[in-house]
């Protein structure tokens, strides 16, 4: 087992990740640009989320790491979102 | 014998990636607590939140979107280039990350420069007179993008350590943890951008 067996991604693949990741901020500039009202920030929100999964599963190599670090990475965003959640439970019904 | 040497190997790399992302989380956290301050005083003062963000300008704010993207692109592939025994094309690689990188920072001091010009920085009596609410919003602008400027420059120096090292070799196919946790500490750079972006640049 030598460590340049291990899973290497191809530069076609990465540069098919930047198209989307562009693709994806061209998309929320021009969302934003309209005016939805409250739907405005919800789907800026969406849009981000969606390019940080997709560059922690490509270009952090999430997909080819073992399930402990994947959960890991999940059990933070987990707690983060608690962390925002409580707070507005505080912060609205005070 | 061979065996076992080149197991402790495996481990070690797979223990320095793990305290890598265990870092990772806890600077996570640390801009995880400017958001929450964001996203609180946002819903407090929304309509002065508006008014501030629309005095930013966008186009600056996509530019540097765009440079943070693709630098992350070029370090992920600087990784397979290693993997690949393809140095030169790594140290290039690396090299263009960091002009990437440069490019942001000077985007950055742009944009700074000129909103220094309209008096508009931390303390400065133009935003003092301001109605609390952008004073709030302009202060976690600065602090922010501020902080996150200052991984920029960190992130940087790592690469440029990581340039040097390939140059000479100490990097190669077999040994590339801390290119690969540089790599790791730059995409996080970019996450953070990923969503300061639309939260301070988009939605005004």
């Amino acid at each position: 087992m030598k460590n340049h067996d291990t899973h290497s991604t191809g530069y076609l693949t990465y540069a098919i990740v930047l198209i989307v990741l562009l693709f994806l901020t061209t998309l929320s500039v021009f969302i934003t640009g309209i005016h939805l009202g409250a739907f405005t920030v919800a789907l800026a929100l969406l849009i981000a989320s969606v390019k940080v999964a997709t560059v922690l599963t490509y270009f952090m190599h999430l997909r080819s790491e073992n399930l402990f670090l994947k959960l890991a990475v999940a059990g933070v965003f987990v707690l983060f979102a608690l962390v925002i959640i409580i707070t507005f439970f505080d912060y609205l019904f005070r | 014998m061979s065996d076992h040497a080149v197991h402790s190997e495996h481990y070690d790399r797979e223990a320095g990636k793990l305290g890598m992302w265990i870092f990772l989380f806890t600077e996570l956290f640390l801009f995880g607590g400017l958001f929450l301050v964001y996203a609180v005083f946002r819903a407090t003062y929304s309509a002065d939140f508006h008014e501030a963000a629309s005095e930013l300008n966008t186009f600056i704010g996509t530019l540097n979107t765009v440079f943070l993207l693709t630098s992350s692109m070029t370090v992920a592939m600087s990784i397979t280039a290693i993997q690949k025994n393809n140095r030169i094309l790594a140290f290039m690689l690396i090299l263009i990350t960091l002009l990437l990188a440069g490019l942001f920072m000077v985007d950055k001091y742009i944009e700074w420069s000129h909103e220094f010009a309209y008096k508009v920085y931390p303390g400065s009596e133009v935003l003092k007179n301001m109605p609390r609410g952008e004073l709030l919003f302009f202060g976690l602008y600065f602090m922010m993008t501020g902080l996150h400027a200052l991984h920029v420059f960190i992130g940087m120096i790592l690469l440029t350590i990581n340039l040097v090292k390939v140059k000479k070799g100490i990097i190669h196919r077999d040994n590339y943890l801390l290119l690969e946790n540089s790599g790791l500490y730059w995409h996080l750079v970019d996450l953070i951008w990923i969503f300061l972006f639309p939260l301070l640049y988009l939605v005004s």
